[in-house]
C-alpha cells in the first residue's frame, strides 16, 4: 500500500523528512522546505527591501540550494533584494578549480552576478603554496582565517549590505558540541546567533537562513530539483578533531532525530556566569580588520608565511605581536620553535 | 578549525605515555603508588592527603552546608557515592583535621524494578548495602523507587526556600555553633533501625508498565532519573534533611553536560552540572564529588578498600547507540582516551555557564517545568529552534480545516493551541483538552523542551504516577481561570509585581 503525503493526504509521498519523520509528496517537501526558510527570514528579520545580499558559494550543495531557494523566495515574495554570488579561490588544484565551475555554471542558471575573490591576488599565496611550506598539518587555520577575511573583503568590492552563508543546521550543532569540547565558552555564546551584527569597520554582517534546515534535507531537496552541484571533500583537509563531533552529531541524529534542533535549542539558551572574562573586540593595528589582539590572525599567518615562519600564527604567540608590528627580527630561540614542520 | 593540532595544542595533545618516576611527586620519599595525571603521581599517604583535602575543600569553599544541618546523602552503592560516604565518616572522625560539622542521613532508592529484578535479588542487593550503612554509622533510609507511586503533589511544586542563609553569616554560624555544641558529641547519633518499607506487587507492575511505556531508551533513562529525584526530594523534605548530597564525579558530570545539551537542556545546564542546584526551593542540591575523576575515585576506593555494590541500571548491557545517554558517555570516554584533557575541558565549560534568568529567584513558582522543576524555556523569540521546529510540523500536517481539528484524537492539534500564546489559541484549547479525556491531561504546555521531548516518545502519559497528573490538571485548571479573567488583570504575572 503506498503511503500518502501527510501534507496534501492526496499524492503518494516519496521520502520521510529527516526533521520531523513525516511522508511528504515531492511538491509538500519543496513548499515545506521553501516556507520554513522564508519562516526563518522573516522571524530573525534578516534582510530588508532594497538591500544587496552576496550569497557566498562554493558550489557545494549547502550554497547551491541556498542560492536557489533565495533566488526563489525573493521572487515569491518580493523581499526586494538585489542578490549576486560571491566565491573565493582558495587555489587548491584539483579541488577548488572545480567546485568553482560549478558556481560558474549556477551563475548562469539563475541569471545572478558572480565575483571570485583569490587568496592569490588578496594575499599573495595560494592554498597549494602554503600547504606546500606548512604540510598537512594546521593548513586548515591558513584556509578558515583567510577565508573569512577574504568573503569581507569580496562583499566589499562588490558593495554589498550583507553576506549570507549556506551553513545549516547539523553545521550549527557541530560547532556548539566542538564549542563545549574545546571549553570555548564565547564561540560558544556566539555560534548559534543566526546573524553578526555590524561589527564595524571592514565586516560585513553575515547570516545564515539556513540555520534551520537539516542537512540530510537539503541533499534531498536538492536531490529532487536536480540541482548541479558539487561534491568532493577538500583534499587537505584530514578533518581529525572536528571529525570526531560529527560522527557523534551523526548517531545522535540516528538515534532520536531532532537532536541537531534540540542541540541548537540548548545552544540558543546557554547563559554564560557574569565574571567568566570575554575576549573584547578591537581591531588590527595594521590592516584594520577586527581583532581582539594587537594583530588579526590572518596578518599574523600572513607574516609567518612570508617570515617562513609558518608556525607564527599556530598556537598564542601573543608577547610577540609587539615584535611583528614593529618589524624587529625574532631571537633565534623564538626562530627555530617556530620553524619546526612536523609531518 | 579542522586539524588535530590546530590553535589549541596544549588542550587537544595526545596523551603521552606517562613518565613514571620512582618516588612520589610530592613528599618526594615514598615510592609511587598511584598515577593520576601523566604529571602527578603520588604515594600512598600523599594521595590520601590530597583526596581527603579536596572533599573538604570542595566544601568549604563553597560555604552552603552550614553546622548542625542535616545532610542526605544519596549513595546509588557505585564507586562515587560510596566514596563520598566514606569521605564524610572520614570528615566527621573525632580528630578529624578541619572537621565536618553537619548530620548526615543516608538515601538508597532501590530501583530494581526498572531492570526486572527478582524481589530475592533485590532483597540480596538491599542487604548488602545494609552492612555497609550501619558499618557508617549514620541513621539510613532504604526506599523501593515504587514509593514514587505515592508522592503527594507538593513534590512537584518548589517550596519557597527558608531565611536566606548567605555565606556571609556562614562564619558567625559556625562560630556560634562550635560555642554552642562543644559538649555535645555529634557523631554519637542513633541509628535508626528503620525497616524497608513493604512493595506491593502491583505497584512494582503499575510502575513497570510506567517505564515500559516509553517507547526509547532515552525516554526511559530520563524519566526514571526525573522519578529518582522527586523521591529524593519528598524523603529529604520529609525527614527533615535541608541538602541533598549527590555524588556525581567530573567525568559523568562532564557526561551529563554534553547529554543535557544532545537533549535540548541548555537552558537548565548550570543547575543539572553545578556545585548546587536550588530548583527545589527548601531543599538544595549539592554536588561535592565533581571535582573528581572517575578514575581518581576508583584508585581511592581500591587502595583504601572502600565498599561499592555493584548495581545494574537501565542501561546495562546495552550497546553504545541504545540512547542519547549510552552514547555520549561511549564518545566522552572513547576521546578521553586519545585526548586526556577531554573530561576536564567540559567539566570547566560547566564551570563558566549560567541558567538564564537565574537571577530573579522569585519566579512565578508555576512557570516551573511539571517534571524537572526547571525555569520554563519554552516562551521564546519567533527565530529560534524552538518555534522552527513547530512551523516544520506544520507544515509537514495536513492544514486543519476549522471543522475538522475539534476532534479528540489530534494530539498535537490540542498541543499546539495549548501552548500558542494567544487568546484565541487557548480558547479552543480549553475545549480540546477537556475533551480530551480527564485522566490524561495535556501535559505539553506544562513541560520544559526537554521534557516534551520525553513525554512525545511516551506512548501515552495515563501511566504517570498520581502526584504528577493531578498537578498537571491543577495548573492546566489554574491557566484556564486565568485566562476567563484575563482582561481584568493588571499584570501578567499572578502574584503582580508590586512591592
Amino acid at each position: 500500500m503506498p503511503v500518502l503525503c501527510s501534507a496534501c493526504t492526496e499524492k503518494r509521498a516519496v521520502l520521510k523528512r529527516p526533521k520531523t519523520g513525516h511522508s511528504l509528496c515531492k511538491e509538500c517537501f519543496f513548499w515545506a522546505f521553501e516556507e520554513e526558510v522564508h519562516y526563518t527570514i522573516v522571524a530573525a528579520q534578516l534582510f530588508k527591501p532594497g538591500e544587496t545580499v552576496a550569497i557566498a558559494a562554493s558550489g557545494g550543495k549547502d550554497s547551491t540550494v541556498l542560492a536557489h531557494v533565495m533566488k526563489l523566495l525573493n521572487e515569491r515574495y518580493s523581499y526586494g533584494l538585489k542578490l549576486m554570488l560571491l566565491s573565493v579561490d582558495e587555489g587548491i588544484t584539483g579541488y577548488r578549480d572545480d567546485s568553482l565551475e560549478t558556481v560558474k555554471r549556477n551563475q548562469e542558471q539563475y541569471e545572478l552576478p558572480l565575483k571570485i575573490v583569490s587568496y592569490e591576488e588578496l594575499y599573495g599565496w595560494t592554498m597549494d603554496a602554503i600547504v606546500k611550506q606548512v604540510g598537512l598539518k594546521n593548513n586548515c587555520t591558513f584556509c578558515g582565517v583567510f577565508r573569512r577575511q577574504a568573503l569581507d573583503r569580496g562583499a566589499i568590492i562588490l558593495k554589498v549590505d550583507k553576506i549570507c552563508t549556506g551553513h545549516n543546521a547539523d553545521d550549527v550543532a557541530e560547532t556548539v558540541l566542538m564549542n563545549v569540547l574545546r571549553g570555548d565558552v564565547a564561540r560558544l555564546r556566539r555560534c548559534t546567533a543566526i546573524s553578526t551584527a555590524s561589527e564595524g569597520e571592514g565586516v560585513v554582517p553575515r547570516c545564515k537562513p539556513l540555520k534551520y534546515s537539516y542537512e540530510k534535507e537539503i541533499v534531498l531537496y536538492a536531490y529532487f530539483k536536480k540541482l548541479d552541484y558539487f561534491s568532493t571533500e577538500c583534499i587537505y583537509s584530514p578533518n581529525a578533531y572536528r571529525g570526531y563531533a560529527r560522527t557523534f552529531l551523526k548517531d545522535l541524529e540516528s538515534i532520536r532525530p531532532s537532536s541537531i534542533m534540540d542541540i541548537i535549542h540548548s545552544g540558543e539558551n546557554l547563559c554564560v556566569r557574569e565574571g567568566v572574562k570575554m575576549p573584547v573586540q578591537g581591531t588590527c593595528k595594521r590592516c584594520g580588520y577586527i581583532s581582539s589582539q594587537a594583530l588579526c590572525k590572518s596578518c599574523v599567518l600572513l607574516e609567518g608565511l612570508n617570515r617562513g615562519l609558518p608556525k607564527l600564527g599556530i598556537g598564542k604567540h601573543h608577547r610577540l605581536h609587539d615584535k611583528i608590528l614593529s618589524q624587529q627580527p625574532l631571537t633565534e630561540k623564538e626562530e627555530r620553535k617556530l620553524k619546526s614542520v612536523d609531518f | 578549525m579542522c586539524q588535530v593540532v590546530e590553535e589549541y595544542p596544549d588542550q587537544l595533545e595526545r596523551a603521552d605515555l606517562p613518565s613514571v618516576s620512582k618516588k612520589c611527586g610530592k613528599c618526594k620519599e615514598a615510592s609511587t603508588a598511584v598515577v593520576i595525571r601523566t604529571a602527578d603521581t603520588y604515594c600512598r599517604g600523599c594521595f590520601k592527603e590530597y583526596f581527603v583535602h579536596k572533599f573538604r575543600a570542595t566544601l568549604g569553599k563553597n560555604r552552603i552546608i552550614f553546622p548542625g544541618e542535616k545532610v542526605l546523602l544519596a549513595v546509588s552503592g557505585g564507586p562515587s557515592s560510596c566514596a563520598m560516604l566514606n569521605q564524610v565518616q572520614e570528615g566527621l572522625n573525632q580528630n578529624a583535621h578541619k572537621k565536618l560539622r553537619f548530620l548526615p542521613g543516608i538515601i538508597y532508592i532501590d530501583e530494581g524494578c526498572a531492570v526486572n529484578q527478582t524481589v530475592e535479588e533485590r532483597q540480596r542487593k538491599v542487604s548488602e548495602l545494609q552492612a555497609v550503612f550501619k558499618a557508617a554509622g549514620f541513621p539510613f533510609h532504604i526506599m523501593p523507587l515504587e514509593q514514587v507511586l505515592d508522592l503527594p503533589n507538593s513534590v512537584v511544586v518548589a517550596a519557597p526556600s527558608p531565611s536566606e542563609q548567605l555565606a556571609s553569616t556562614y562564619k558567625a554560624a559556625v562560630d556560634h555553633f562550635i560555642q554552642a555544641k562543644r559538649s555535645n558529641d555529634l557523631t554519637a547519633q542513633d541509628q535508626e533501625e528503620t525497616s524497608v518499607p513493604y512493595v506491593q506487587e502491583s505497584h512494582t507492575q503499575r510502575l513497570q508498565q510506567l517505564i515500559g511505556s516509553a517507547k526509547t531508551l532515552t525516554a526511559r533513562e530520563d524519566l526514571l532519573n526525573t522519578l529518582k529525584q522527586h523521591l529524593l526530594v519528598h524523603i529529604a523534605r520529609s525527614k527533615g534533611y535541608s541538602k541533598l548530597m549527590l555524588g556525581d564525579n567530573c567525568t559523568r558530570l562532564a557526561v551529563k553536560l554534553l547529554t543535557s545539551i544532545s537533549l535540548g537542556r541548555g537552558a537548565q545546564l548550570a543547575q543539572d552540572t553545578g556545585f548546587s542546584d536550588s530548583r527545589y526551593g527548601d531543599i538544595i542540591v549539592v554536588r561535592p564529588m565533581r571535582d573528581y575523576s572517575a578514575n581518581e575515585i576508583a584508585s581511592y576506593n581500591h587502595m583504601f578498600n572502600v565498599p561499592c555494590v555493584v548495581i545494574p541500571s537501565l542501561n546495562t548491557k546495552t550497546p553504545d547507540r541504545a540512547s542519547v545517554h549510552c552514547l555520549t558517555e561511549s564518545f566522552v570516554t572513547k576521546l578521553q582516551v586519545d585526548f586526556p584533557s577531554t573530561v576536564s575541558t567540559i567539566y570547566r565549560t560547566s564551570e563558566k555557564l549560567q541558567t538564564a534568568g537565574r537571577s530573579s529567584i522569585s519566579t512565578n513558582l508555576c512557570d516551573r517545568c511539571l517534571l524537572c522543576m526547571c525555569t520554563m524555556d519554552t516562551a521564546v523569540e519567533k527565530a529560534s529552534a524552538f518555534q522552527a521546529t513547530q512551523v516544520s510540523t506544520q507544515l509537514s500536517q495536513a492544514k486543519p480545516t476549522g471543522s475538522k481539528n475539534t476532534g479528540p484524537e489530534q494530539p498535537t492539534a490540542s498541543g499546539q493551541c495549548c501552548s500558542g500564546a494567544g487568546t484565541e489559541g487557548c480558547g479552543s484549547g480549553v475545549g480540546c483538552c477537556s475533551s480530551a479525556s480527564v485522566k490524561t491531561p495535556d501535559l505539553k504546555s506544562l513541560l520544559c523542551y526537554s521534557c516534551q521531548l520525553t513525554i512525545k516518545d511516551m506512548l501515552s502519559v495515563e501511566h504517570l504516577p498520581a502526584y504528577i497528573l493531578s498537578e498537571a490538571q491543577r495548573r492546566l485548571r489554574r491557566f484556564r481561570m486565568r485566562e476567563d479573567i484575563s482582561e481584568f488583570l493588571l499584570d501578567d504575572g499572578d502574584e503582580g509585581g508590586d512591592v
